[in-house]
């Protein structure tokens, strides 16, 4: 499998990239387009390594009013998408998203997410509310889960106590653009990945 | 997330090392993105740290800040978990790059688990839930044999357990035990207190006492069943009649067997049973239900057992019984710390609503010293078997359970290892009681 990181990305003109001109906040110099192919994650590898051990991620979404409001949950990820699980107690985040589905994770907090050196992302991208089993379908994501919360289990064997807390919905998140700091330091221009060949 | 005053908010924000700036794009996606603070309370401003050019929101435009904090702890995964949610808009931004910006606050939200425990947390998200699983067309699954024990509270049978043993042992004592109409007795007794306890939990959701309660424990609260939607009070109410049924019918069945004394005794279990938590009477609202559940949990049970058994009455099961019914009504005490903002709320006024938790503390002290006293005197002046002295040997439990509500009276999750305690102190006491007796049979 192709490593998928930085070094193998396509770079393009920022110029002609039009997803790169409609990013007010981007870096347009550092612009970077990655196709999808059956092979390659969509991800770029450096962030799907922050993903990998990210213990708390900040999920935005934007509310009736166009305001954000953020999330910190746990994020998880196949290499292609960004999933969380929302159970039903917490389900404004779900109503959120159901009216608009773009939203905004970043991994930010060096103590949340334990890589060594440091760096920071955003990835930016339209979400899907997974909720056609509420009981069981987010246990697809059990061994993510697990590997970054391995007391979940303990109350998962226990979920008689705390019913509604494992109703729960599956927020997957397709990527479309990434903010990466090399360093962490987000008063440096950010390096921006658009994920293109996304359907 | 709970609303907090601003001026708290940003106090509670300086203890974090960083922020995590969100605002919505001109491509109408969110951007988050962290950086350095400085929050002013008086001013109820952030000013931010110098972000890269093309990140900085622009003044007017609405923003949040989220400050989010946990503590990693690897093999389990992380506690301490906190974080903090202002929105404001931006006032000021000055030119040029290395220059921040500053964002003025109005409102913010916030959770902290050491104030309000993940559970409780959970728990005022239920109302909300329901909502969205309505709004689903879904309800929330849950098996039937796990539906049957928490909608039963199938673990407080401990309470029947040890009456009806004591029943049985004490006519085992006097030559009259009979297998079938122990059984029958105990099936009896087993069927009216799962059938109370559905009872109260009806009654208990009716009067919003269970609704309002946010810090249930699995020993306080009521089963939830029905808050969580995991049962409907029709099927609630179908359960508890077909309970109710079952006793009834074994106790008509018993008496027209073993003498019609027995209906009177039953008569008298099955309207305490009600009358603890039904209209018009509702005892327990009146602060009676430490009583009420002595007697049923106490003599009526143990009586209902003998006399089953015997095919008479005797004081012998009454007397015996007494201090296992001080230590159940101890087990509804203790178990009512918890519930008493709710059942305040709902009016439901028990003895812990109306005294302070120096009177509960004490109330409790004195409740143990009666029943061990009732123990040691009742052996003592020869109505009980003096190996039945065994059951002294429960008491430090007590102590335990002291300890625990004069530590963490005000504290429901903390308090559960003392209402474990107390639980186990009922428990353990009748069990030693028993075999106490059945020493006393054999030897």
């Amino acid at each position: 499998m192709n490593s998928g990181g930085p070094d193998d990305d396509e770079r393009v003109n920022p110029d002609s990239g039009e997803a790169a001109a409609e990013f007010r906040g981007g870096d347009r110099a550092a612009c970077t387009v990655r196709r999808v192919t059956d092979l390659e994650p969509l991800l770029p590898a450096p962030v799907r390594a922050l993903l990998d051990v990210a213990l708390v991620g900040e999920l935005t979404v934007v509310d009736d009013a166009g305001r954000p409001i953020t999330y910190p949950l746990i994020p998880l990820s196949d290499g292609n998408l960004v999933y969380m699980t929302s159970s039903v107690l917490f389900s404004r985040k779900l109503r959120h998203i159901k009216a608009n589905p773009k939203v905004c994770v970043s991994l930010t907090d060096p103590v949340a997410v334990p890589v060594e050196p440091f760096h920071r992302a955003t990835i930016q991208g339209d979400a899907r509310v997974v909720e056609d089993e509420l009981h069981e379908g987010w246990e697809r994501l059990l061994p993510l889960w697990r590997a970054k919360e391995p007391a979940i289990d303990f109350f998962l064997k226990r979920r008689f106590g705390i019913p509604l807390f494992f109703e729960r919905s599956v927020i997957e998140i397709t990527p479309h653009r990434v903010l990466w700091w090399e360093d962490g330091r987000t008063s440096d221009p950010a390096r921006v990945y658009e994920l293109a060949g996304v359907s | 997330m709970a609303h907090l005053d601003t001026a708290d908010a940003l106090a509670r924000a300086r203890a974090y090392p960083h922020a995590v700036l969100s605002y919505v794009g001109a491509d109408g996606y969110p951007v988050n993105v962290a950086v350095g603070f400085t929050a002013s309370v008086d001013r109820a401003t952030v000013d931010l740290d110098a972000l890269g050019p093309d990140l900085r929101p622009v003044p007017g435009q609405d923003v949040e800040l989220t400050f989010s904090h946990i503590r990693p702890q690897p093999g389990i995964g992380y506690d301490e978990r906190r974080y903090v949610n202002v929105w404001g808009t931006v006032s000021t931004q000055a030119a040029g790059a290395g220059h921040g910006v500053q964002v003025s606050v109005d409102r913010a939200s916030g959770w902290d688990e050491q104030d309000t425990p993940f559970f409780e947390y959970a728990e005022r998200g239920v109302t909300a839930a329901r909502q969205y699983l309505d709004d689903l067309g879904a309800r929330p699954r849950m098996g039937p044999w796990w539906t049957f024990f928490l909608a039963t509270r199938l673990p407080f049978l401990t309470a029947t357990l040890i009456p009806v043993g004591l029943g049985g042992v004490i006519a085992a004592r006097d030559g009259a035990f009979h297998g079938l109409w122990f059984v029958l007795a105990l099936v009896a007794a087993v069927a009216v207190h799962l059938g109370l306890n559905m009872a109260n939990d009806l009654f208990d959701d009716a009067s919003g006492a269970d609704a309002a309660n946010v810090t249930p424990t699995p020993f306080s609260g009521g089963s939830r069943v029905l808050q969580y939607g995991l049962v409907t009070r029709r099927a609630m109410l179908g359960g508890c009649v077909a309970l109710y049924a079952v006793a009834i019918g074994i106790g008509i069945a018993l008496a027209a067997e073993r003498g019609w004394g027995l209906l009177a005794i039953g008569a008298v279990g099955l309207v305490l049973s009600l009358a603890y938590s039904a209209p018009p009477l509702r005892l327990v609202h009146r602060g009676l239900g430490e009583p009420v559940t002595a007697l049923g949990f106490g003599p009526v049970m143990a009586l209902g057992t003998y006399f089953a058994c015997a095919g008479r009455a005797s004081w012998q099961p009454v007397l015996a019984s007494l201090p296992v019914a001080l230590l159940i009504a101890l087990v509804l005490y203790v178990n009512q710390v918890p519930d008493r903002a709710g059942d305040a709320a709902a009016g439901k006024r028990t003895l812990i609503v109306r005294w302070t938790p120096a009177q509960v503390q004490a109330g409790y002290t004195a409740g143990v010293v009666a029943a061990f006293a009732c123990i040691a005197a009742e052996a003592a002046a020869g109505v009980t078997p003096l190996w039945t002295l065994l059951a002294l040997a429960a008491s430090p439990l007590a102590v335990r359970v002291r300890r625990g509500l004069r530590a963490h009276y005000a504290q429901p999750y903390a308090l559960m290892p003392a209402m474990q305690a107390n639980i186990g102190l009922h428990l353990l006491t009748g069990l030693l009681l028993v075999a106490g007796y059945t020493i006393a049979v054999v030897s």
